[in-house]
C-alpha cells in the first residue's frame, strides 16, 4: 500500500508538472509554414500571449513581420529562470532568433548570450545591450502615448480627477504614467497614481481602480497586464478608459477612447535586416510615435468630439516634430 | 491624512476589505474544516484556478452566472474527491500530494484557458444585492449589506461552520479524527469517511472561493489567484482553526490591503516607497502569526495519515 501511495502521488506530481510544462509550451504558433528557409523565432514572454498588453504586443508583432517565419512561444514565465531555461533551450535547438521579452530576463541573457554567438538575442524593455555583440535591444518611449491620452483624458474629464492604476515601479510603466500625468496636468486635471506592486494581481488593480473611484475619479487608466480587472471596474461605473500596450478596446467597446499600441514590428525588421547583413546584435531600438512604433488607436464606438480628437492629434504632431515635452 | 476619514473614502475602504477578504474566507472555511480533520490541503490555490475558470467558461458560454458558481462547486469537489482519494484511502504525505493538486490546478486551468478562450474576454459581475433596512445603516451599510450573494454567502458560511463543527456529531467526529483518529477508530467513527467528508467540503469551499473570485472581477487570466490559496491556508493558522478566527484573518487581510490602495489613491504613501507598502499585508499576517503560532495548538494528528494498528 505504501509503495502504491508513493507511486499514486508521484505521479500526481509529474502529471501536475506535465500539464504546467504543457501549457507553458503549449501556444506555439507557427506564424508561417515552416519550410526550409524560413527564419526560425522564438518569444519567451513573462504572461500570456493573448493578454491584451505587454506579451501580445510582441507576439502581434512577430506575427505581422513581412517575412517568411516560424515561430515558437514560451509564454506565461513569470517565474525568471523558466524564462532562462526556455531561452536557452531555444537557442540550443538552433532557433537564429530568440526575443527575452522582459526586462527581468537581462541578467539571465548576459549568462546565456556569450554561449551562442551564432543566436541573435532581442531583450526588451531595455535601452542597452550590456555590451553583448548578439543582444539586440528595444524599448517603447511609452511617454509619448502616454502623453497624448493624457491630454485626451483631461478633456473629456468632467470634474478633473483621473486615477492611474499601475504595476511595479519599473520598465515602461513609468515613463506611460510620467507622460500620461504631465499632460492631464498641464490640462488642468489631478492625476491620483496607484502602483499595484504586482504585475499579475488581477484582483488588486480591479480594487484600486474602485479606490479611485471612491475618490471620485471619473476617468482611469492603467498599464500592465493585471489592469482586465481595472477595466472592468471602469465599465461597471461607466467611467471612460484609456489603454496601453495593447488594443483594450474589446474590454470595453463603449468605455475605451484610446490604446497606445506596440508595434515592435518597425525595429524587429531593423534588426532582422542588420542580422541578414551580418551583424547580430550590438543596437539598441526604440519604438517611438514618429518612427510608427506607436500607435495611438482611438476606438470608433466611443463618440470622441472633433475637438478633443484634434488636440490629440495636435499632440501627436507636437511630439513628432519636437515641440512638445512629455516630461518624462 | 484627512482626506481618508471622510464617510465616503471610510465606506468604499471598508466595502473593498469585504470584497477583498470574500474568496480568502471562502477558501479559509474549507480548510479549517479539513485541517479540523487532520488533512492540510496545498493544494487550494489550485482548486481555486481551475473552478474560477470552468465558472468564467461557463458563465462565458452560457451567460448564466449561477451555472457557473454549480459548475465550479462540482469542480472543487471533483478535486476533493481526487485529493481524498490519494491522502485517505493510499495515504498518501499531504503536503506533497497538495502541492501536486496545486501544480495540476494551475497548469490545467492556464491549459484550458488557452485552447478554449485565449484573449481575456469580459463576463457578467455579480451584481450588489441591498438587504432592505440593513442596507441603509450608517456606515456599515453599505459595506456590509449592499454586497454581492456570494459574499453573502461567505460570511453566513460562518456561523454554519461553527455549528457543525461544534454542535452536530458530523462536527464532532471531525474534530476526533484531527485530534486523535486512533481513539476516533476505537470507538466506531469511521476515519477514512469523515476525514474523506471534510475534505470535499473544503475542496467545495474552495471551488466556491474560486467562483466568487472571477465573478466578482468579471474576467480570468492565468494565475489570477497569485496564491491566494496559500494565503487561505495560512489565516486557518491565524483564525486558529475556529471559523470566526478565520474570517478575523481574511478581514484584516482585506482590510489592511484596502487601506493600503487607499492611501495609495490619496498619495498619503508617496509613490516612492508604493512597492514596499504593498507587503504590508503580507507583514501583518506573518507578525500576526508569529504571534499566534506560540498560543494555538493545532489538531494533533494533522498532516498525519490514518494507519489503522
Amino acid at each position: 500500500m505504501r509503495k502504491k501511495m508513493r507511486l499514486l502521488t508521484s505521479l500526481l506530481a509529474l502529471l501536475g508538472s506535465f500539464v504546467l510544462v504543457a501549457s507553458a509550451c503549449g501556444s506555439s504558433d507557427d506564424s508561417s509554414d515552416s519550410s526550409s528557409g524560413a527564419l526560425t523565432m522564438a518569444i519567451v514572454a513573462p504572461s500570456a500571449s493573448d493578454d491584451l498588453a505587454f506579451s501580445q504586443s510582441m507576439v502581434d508583432s512577430v506575427n505581422a513581420l513581412d517575412r517568411e517565419i516560424t515561430l515558437s512561444i514560451t509564454d506565461g514565465t513569470f517565474i525568471v529562470e523558466e524564462a532562462a531555461a526556455a531561452i536557452r533551450g531555444y537557442a540550443e535547438d538552433g532557433i537564429d532568433v530568440v526575443i527575452a521579452h522582459g526586462t527581468q530576463f537581462g541578467a539571465s541573457l548576459a549568462e546565456i548570450a556569450p554561449d551562442f554567438p551564432d543566436t541573435t538575442f532581442i531583450w526588451g524593455t531595455a535601452t542597452d545591450t550590456q555590451g553583448l555583440d548578439n543582444v539586440f535591444a528595444y524599448s517603447p518611449a511609452s511617454d509619448e502615448g502616454g502623453y497624448v491620452n493624457g491630454v485626451v483624458a483631461a478633456a473629456v474629464s468632467a470634474n478633473g480627477k483621473i486615477g492611474v492604476v499601475g504595476p511595479v515601479e519599473a520598465g515602461d510603466a513609468v515613463p506611460y504614467i510620467n507622460g500620461f500625468t504631465t499632460a492631464a496636468e498641464a490640462g488642468g486635471a489631478q492625476v491620483s497614481v496607484t502602483y499595484t506592486g504586482s504585475f499579475g494581481d488581477v484582483a488588486l488593480a480591479a480594487e484600486a481602480a474602485q479606490a479611485h473611484l471612491a475618490n471620485d475619479a471619473d476617468v482611469l487608466t492603467g498599464t500592465a497586464q493585471m489592469v482586465v480587472g481595472a477595466v472592468g471596474v471602469a465599465a461597471d461605473a461607466g467611467v471612460p478608459w484609456f489603454g496601453t500596450q495593447s488594443n483594450q478596446t474589446s474590454l470595453a467597446p463603449d468605455l475605451v477612447i484610446a490604446s497606445q499600441v506596440y508595434h515592435w514590428e518597425v525595429v524587429l525588421e531593423e534588426m532582422l535586416d542588420l542580422r541578414d547583413s551580418g551583424t547580430k546584435g550590438g543596437k539598441a531600438f526604440e519604438i517611438n510615435l514618429a518612427n510608427g512604433g506607436l500607435v495611438v488607436e482611438f476606438n470608433d464606438g466611443y463618440d470622441l468630439s472633433d475637438d478633443v480628437r484634434a488636440s490629440a492629434d495636435a499632440a501627436i504632431a507636437g511630439i513628432i516634430d519636437g515641440s512638445v515635452n512629455t516630461g518624462a | 491624512m484627512g482626506d481618508f476619514f471622510t464617510t465616503s473614502v471610510l465606506v468604499a475602504t471598508a466595502a473593498s476589505a469585504v470584497r477583498l477578504a470574500t474568496p480568502y474566507l471562502l477558501a479559509a472555511l474549507g480548510e479549517t474544516i479539513g485541517q479540523r480533520s487532520g488533512v492540510l490541503n496545498l493544494g487550494v490555490d489550485g482548486v481555486m484556478m481551475l473552478s474560477a475558470f470552468f465558472a468564467y467558461w461557463t458563465v462565458l458560454e452560457t451567460g448564466n452566472m449561477w451555472l457557473g458558481v454549480l459548475v465550479a462547486l462540482l469542480v472543487g469537489l471533483m478535486m476533493g474527491v481526487l485529493y481524498g482519494v490519494i491522502t485517505v484511502f493510499f495515504e498518501a504525505t499531504q503536503g506533497i500530494s497538495g502541492i501536486g493538486i496545486f501544480i495540476f490546478g494551475l497548469g490545467f486551468s492556464d491549459l484550458l484557458f488557452r485552447q478554449q478562450v485565449g484573449t481575456p474576454k469580459p463576463i457578467r459581475r455579480l451584481p450588489n444585492i441591498d438587504i432592505p433596512l440593513l442596507s441603509d445603516i450608517p456606515y456599515i451599510g453599505e459595506p456590509l449589506f449592499q454586497r454581492n450573494l456570494m459574499t453573502y454567502a461567505a460570511f453566513a458560511l460562518v456561523p454554519v461552520t461553527v455549528i457543525v463543527l461544534n454542535k452536530t456529531t458530523f462536527g464532532l467526529n471531525i474534530r476526533s479524527v484531527g485530534e486523535n483518529p486512533q481513539a476516533a477508530d476505537s470507538l466506531g467513527v469511521s476515519v477514512e469517511r469523515t476525514r474523506f467528508s471534510a475534505i470535499m467540503i473544503g475542496n467545495a469551499f474552495a471551488g466556491l472561493a474560486g467562483a466568487a473570485l472571477v465573478l466578482q472581477l468579471g474576467i480570468f487570466q492565468p494565475h489570477l489567484t497569485q496564491g491566494m490559496g496559500f494565503i487561505a491556508v495560512a489565516l486557518v493558522y491565524f483564525g486558529a482553526w475556529k471559523p470566526l478566527g478565520v474570517m478575523g484573518g481574511a478581514l484584516l487581510f482585506g482590510l489592511v490591503n484596502a487601506v493600503v490602495l487607499q492611501w495609495k489613491a490619496l498619495g498619503i504613501i508617496p509613490v516612492s516607497i508604493s512597492d514596499l507598502a504593498g507587503m504590508a499585508p503580507a507583514v501583518v499576517t506573518i507578525i500576526a502569526l508569529v504571534l499566534l503560532a506560540r498560543r494555538v495548538n493545532a489538531p494533533a494528528a494533522l498532516t498525519k495519515p490514518f494507519i489503522r494498528s
